[in-house]
């Protein structure tokens, strides 16, 4: 046990020391949330009305926030595919180790990356007028709320990494699925415009209760979210860490096992 | 001792459609080498993917150190060593990042896996290159620190998958120069390879194996001579050509080959320069001008073609492609 979890952390080291090694990753995976924020605040932020003190940049946050650790999906899944491609699980897979080690160091190393993005973007964030006010063990908490979000979705990612074995179509079929999922949401504009089926997707998008979590968290109301009195959007934290334990309980059995019978050719 | 035993292994893909192996049998001696040479698709990467773990077979059994690979994987990882067709590293880590973390991942200590890597390095001429990123490496240096990689525990048996495989020639002699140091040192080796050379060079026992099973087993020496090992090819002028036939006759006592068209004697020798020189000097008593000369050493295509009665790549584009998935 303690062996494996020995194992997990060099895997995880491993994702730590591409990030020195290859600076370039973690600046444009940096700058890309960075610049989102920038362009809401500044180009949705007069057109929608928030409603709340502060003005809509206090309601964007915590959907970029949501939106970007969401994403962490996509290099888990892309990373995963290259080292498919490449032959490195393969090899990998003929060490002794613990067959969980690859992929539970793999997501751990992915959701760490987040911490960086994520304080940069809080920066980025108070400098343009962000102001949390529910105080320092609440936002704190926020923040481990969203690292937890996204080690929950490298778990997807790890599952598409593996059984797509091509980093290009990996991308593409991650783009295509998590983008509107992240758009569907409550996340960048109020759900009460959307036609009413994508409403009651909306309401139960597990993005929109992380962005509905986090609003609560960081002191904001949730203006954007509350278009019905469901389950969803009475309890987000709730709701929230059910999606959690609910993705990471079906993903992580089912990668592990992907892994075990993964072969390259 | 038998270090590897595989009997009657069987693989299909795609649900039977494909046939990698179809009752595959063989063993290597311990401290030995042995050569799997087939052309592409005759399953030799199969094979070694089921020996090194990372495959179940259909049917049959295979042990590896006397352990059984289905049934106790994690033991047979242990003791083996796999170097694949493609260097299996991360491109964005150094040489040094890549060893001491497989280091780790066997199990070594910290301080025991940077010893390790600093040794490898020094070994494959790689010191210098060390502190740099896989993807600034040339071909054979992926290749010499992906062997290295595979050599951090000190395995018992080691699998190299057509190690030089795309390597240009001088990757190649330095490729070799690596497996003949480790062959030394005493490693049992199963390596493949579509290079009847390579096999010759490097292995003291060939299996030759065609559509998953083998069909040929010996020294190369032995293998030479049921292919018929080196052969004389003499070309001269038509009107030369019944002297020279009778010439060639006599001087080594075979009944040569001859095609009218092309003018061309054939003849097996067993000592070639030897024969060549008494030819040549023959010839030249004789006044007879050879327009082309050469001693042919078998090839894998002569090899296929005198074991199977049919050409290796023609069997094979056809399975290879149905192989891929």
């Amino acid at each position: 046990m303690i062996q494996t979890i020995g194992d997990c952390l060099v895997i995880t080291k491993r994702q730590l020391l591409q990030l020195i090694r290859v600076p370039e990753v973690i600046i444009f995976a940096t700058i890309q949330p960075a610049m989102f924020v920038l362009l809401f605040r500044y180009v949705f932020g007069g057109a929608i009305s928030s409603g709340v003190q502060g003005g809509y940049v206090q309601l964007l946050m915590p959907g970029i926030f949501v939106q970007t650790v969401a994403f962490t999906l996509a290099g888990t899944a892309v990373g995963l595919a290259e080292d498919m491609q490449k032959g490195l699980i393969d090899r990998f897979r003929s060490l002794p180790i613990a067959r969980s080690a690859v992929v539970i160091g793999r997501t751990i190393g992915d959701s760490t990356q987040n911490i960086v993005t994520l304080v940069v973007m809080a920066l980025v964030g108070f400098a343009v007028g962000w102001r949390p006010s529910s105080g320092f063990f609440k936002v704190f908490l926020a923040f481990l709320f969203l690292l937890a979000f996204g080690f929950s979705m490298s778990w997807i990612g790890v599952l598409i990494g593996l059984s797509v074995r091509e980093a290009r179509v990996a991308q593409n079929l991650v783009f295509i699925s998590v983008f509107p999922l992240t758009f569907l949401s409550n996340a960048f504009a109020p759900t009460t415009g959307m036609p009413r089926v994508l409403q009651y997707f909306a309401e139960w998008n597990p993005v929109s209760t992380m962005v509905a979590a986090c609003r609560q968290l960081f002191g904001t109301p949730n203006h954007f979210g509350a278009t019905a009195n469901s389950w969803p959007s009475q309890n987000p934290l709730w709701m929230s860490l059910l999606y959690m334990a609910l993705i990471v309980g079906i993903f992580l059995p089912l990668s592990v096992r992907k892994y075990k019978n993964a072969s390259s050719k | 001792m038998k270090s590897v035993i595989a009997e009657n292994l069987t693989k299909t893909y795609r649900n039977g459609e494909v046939k990698a192996l179809a009752g595959l049998s063989l063993d290597v001696e311990e401290g030995t080498v042995l050569a799997v040479l087939g052309p592409n698709g005759a399953g030799k990467t199969t094979l070694v993917r089921i020996l090194a773990t990372l495959l179940t077979p259909d049917t049959g059994s295979a042990s590896v150190g006397g352990i059984d690979v289905v049934k106790n994987p994690d033991a047979v990882r242990q003791i083996i060593g796999l170097s694949g067709q493609y260097a299996a590293l991360d491109e964005t880590l150094t040489g040094w990042d890549n060893l001491t973390m497989f280091g780790r991942l066997y199990h070594l200590s910290g301080s025991a896996s940077k010893k390790r890597a600093e040794e490898l390095l020094e070994r494959f001429s790689l010191t210098e290159a060390a502190k740099r990123p896989i993807r600034t490496y040339s071909g054979g240096m992926r290749r010499r620190l992906d062997l290295a990689a595979s050599l951090i525990i000190k395995p018992k048996v080691l699998f190299l998958d057509e190690p030089t495989t795309g390597l240009d020639p001088r990757g190649r002699q330095e490729m070799w120069g690596v497996i003949d140091e480790l062959v030394k040192g005493g490693v049992t080796l199963l390596l493949t390879t579509q290079y009847l050379e390579e096999a010759d060079h490097l292995a003291d026992d060939i299996a030759v194996i065609d559509h998953g099973t083998v069909i040929a087993r010996g020294t190369s020496d032995v293998l030479k001579s049921q292919v018929g090992g080196e052969r004389l090819e003499l070309v001269v002028e038509s009107h030369n050509l019944s002297a020279a036939v009778a010439l060639v006759k006599s001087a080594l006592s075979v009944d040569p080959t001859v095609d009218d068209g092309m003018r061309r004697i054939t003849v097996p020798v067993s000592e070639s320069s030897a024969a060549l020189v008494k030819v040549l000097r023959l010839l030249d008593e004789a006044k007879i001008h050879p327009l082309d000369i050469a001693l042919k050493r078998p090839s894998l295509d002569d090899v296929f073609i005198s074991l199977t009665g049919h050409v290796a790549e023609e069997a094979v584009v056809e399975v290879a492609k149905k192989g891929r998935k």
